[in-house]
């Protein structure tokens, strides 16, 4: 059974300009003890389909599709049942750990008040294990650290710390919204093996929400990449990075750096802008920035699959010959 | 801060103990304090230190000036003034104390939930605290005062209602500030009920310019309680207020100006030492300033 399945995610907001579908119908699963990163620029869903998972919309978010947790569908349960879910089955760690934790509330206080909301342990018990979880992700002098203030901690310490906090009630599924995104690039490193580490001590399924594709080649077992709110490629994430099967996954490469490419060169970049979600073009929503565009691209191109457990949302796939051609 | 900077700090210094730190080297404030608390003690002490009784009448000894054994002089009354003036700061005090006390419990309930509901409901407590706002402070209270009667209690409790707007205004004001947060946002990832958001998250961080506001609406507050006292609407007599001893002393300014003077010095120095002590918190609390 996987962790967690979803299946035909949609979410539309009501704006004064009318209403907007910033997601339309993703499906993805997490396998047990896997990480499956969620990839794609700003503004193509990945937070909002995180927040959507975690039933953290606000209220003029309208949610449809199915969520389900290990097996339980969970979408349609009443808002208490969602809130007794969060920290407890389902964890989230945030993007910028400066300002994630309660600026006037210790490491231990925050990390402690997991197992106090979902365990019903007391204030010494809970201290006393909220040291151990901070033990366990490696913070040096535990104890120590515990009884400080989110403000005399680094950067890295306070995302170990919203790491424990998130695993302290061993979720069965970790979201990690941009985990390092605001870290230096060793601390990165640091985190994301913690990362790694955690999960297989604990079997909690992550899912990786990112836009760093090397961090999806090291970490992520399985890849989904999105584009203007709709799943454009899905697969093992080695196979994804090698053979790209969508224009956009192409181009996304493209753009990333790498150290052993030719030196001088300018990185490619993928022309043009991410369509308007509130007038997207239609079709295949990546046509207004694809080399490979055809008359056929005016339909919308159903996520075929291209290789076991490789899909691809384009008419044109497989690319391979198109890819030699160009 | 960097990795350096944070670990360099040899303990855990909490929020309190740090603004405790910087509050002492304001010395204008630690003055500030010096004196009110000095009031309050006289006010606490009021029975045992007080030369005389505050309400006792002698036809022999009316608007004496001041001498040794009436060290403020006498009034109309023939009542020693110094006394009155220890007594009065009971009432003075209280009001002060007790209706900022009202007028917070009062008010930030209203703003926090205001504040994190928004919606039909922020609509509706915005729209009366507005309302309550655009009629001016003493106004208000003269007007809730008269309505409810002339005692020292209606006096507070008009006070108190009269200054709860601007704590509900400055609670939602932080609250819809604080909702936005990720700290928040990760409070709410980690299954926290709302009613622990806004009572355990929301409210610890926004204390402290509660705290402020609260401490120089107590300034304002005992400035009320002698403008409502001096109108008669306050303390009733032979009980002392400082208004009222104002009011009283009014008609024998050119004769006994001491009636006047030690009353008024009294209002003056509570008031400037409450100011003072309110723009030590507001320094010493001030997030802006952290870290120095």
């Amino acid at each position: 059974m996987q962790a967690l399945e979803v299946r035909d995610l949609a979410v539309t907001f009501a704006t004064e300009r009318g209403p907007l579908r910033v997601l339309d119908g993703i499906s993805f699963a997490l396998p047990p003890g896997r990480t499956v990163a969620l990839v794609g620029e700003s503004g193509c869903g990945k937070s909002v389909a995180s927040l959507a998972i975690m039933g953290l919309l606000p209220p003029n978010a309208a949610v449809e599709g199915a969520i389900r947790l290990e097996g339980r569908e969970i979408a349609e349960l009443p808002p208490e049942e969602r809130r007794k879910l969060r920290g407890a089955d389902l964890a989230m760690i945030f993007q910028e750990p400066m300002t994630s934790l309660n600026p006037v509330f210790t490491a231990g206080d925050q990390v402690a008040e997991a197992l106090r909301l979902h365990q019903g342990l007391d204030r010494a018990r809970a201290q006393a294990a909220a040291v151990a979880m901070l033990e366990a992700v490696r913070i040096p002098e535990a104890a120590r650290r515990a009884r400080q203030y989110p403000h005399q901690l680094s950067g890295g310490m306070r995302q170990r710390v919203m790491i424990a906090m998130a695993l302290a009630c061993r979720p069965r599924v970790l979201i990690a919204d941009e985990p390092t995104t605001a870290l230096d690039v060793t601390v990165q490193a640091q985190i994301l093996a913690l990362l790694d580490d955690m999960r297989g001590e604990t079997g909690a399924a992550v899912l990786l929400i990112t836009h760093d594709l090397g961090v999806v080649a090291d970490h992520a077992d399985e890849v989904v990449v999105m584009y203007a709110g709709r799943v454009a490629e899905t697969g093992p994430a080695a196979r994804v990075l090698a053979t790209p099967q969508h224009p956009y996954t192409v181009g996304l490469l493209g753009a990333a750096p790498r150290l052993d490419g030719p030196r001088g060169t300018r990185l490619a970049t993928v022309e043009g802008t991410v369509p308007d979600l509130a007038d997207p073009p239609a079709g295949c929503r990546f046509k207004t920035r694809c080399p490979f565009r055809v008359a056929v691209c005016d339909t919308a191109p159903p996520l075929l699959e291209v290789a076991p457990g490789h899909r691809a949302a384009c008419h044109r796939a497989p690319l391979d010959q198109l890819l030699v051609a160009a | 801060m960097s990795a350096t900077a944070a670990s360099a700090v040899p303990r855990a210094e909490s929020p309190g103990r740090r603004a405790l730190r910087r509050f002492l080297r304001h010395r204008l404030a630690v003055a500030g304090l010096v004196v009110v608390l000095a009031f309050v003690l006289a006010a606490a002490l009021a029975p045992w230190i007080a030369p005389f009784d505050p309400v006792a009448t002698s036809w022999s000894r009316i608007r004496k000036p001041p001498s040794e054994l009436h060290l403020f002089g006498t009034d109309e009354n023939g009542r020693d003034v110094l006394s009155r003036v220890l007594w009065g700061a009971r009432a003075s005090l209280l009001a002060g104390g007790l209706s900022v006390t009202a007028a917070l419990t009062l008010g930030v309930p209203f703003g926090l939930l205001a504040g994190l509901a928004g919606g039909w409901v922020d609509t509706f407590i915005s729209r009366v605290t507005d309302a309550m706002l655009s009629v001016p402070f003493l106004i208000l209270a003269i007007a809730l005062a008269a309505f409810l009667g002339p005692a020292l209690e209606n006096a507070m409790l008009a006070i108190a209602i009269s200054a709860s707007p601007i704590f509900v205004r400055l609670a939602r004001g932080m609250a819809m500030e604080a909702k936005s947060t990720e700290w928040v946002e990760a409070a709410r990832a980690l299954g926290n009920p709302p009613w622990r958001i806004a009572l355990a998250h929301v409210l610890p961080n926004i204390v402290p310019p509660l705290l402020v506001q609260a401490t120089l609406a107590i300034a304002e507050a005992i400035i009320a309680e002698a403008s409502l006292s001096f109108l008669g609407l306050g303390q009733q007599p032979p009980n002392p207020s400082w208004g009222s001893m104002l009011n009283a002393a009014q008609r024998f300014l050119t004769q006994a100006p001491w009636m006047a003077i030690y009353p008024g010095l009294a209002i003056f120095l509570v008031v400037l030492a409450i100011n003072l002590l309110g723009d030590g918190l507001r320094d010493a609390l001030d997030p802006r300033a952290r870290g120095r």
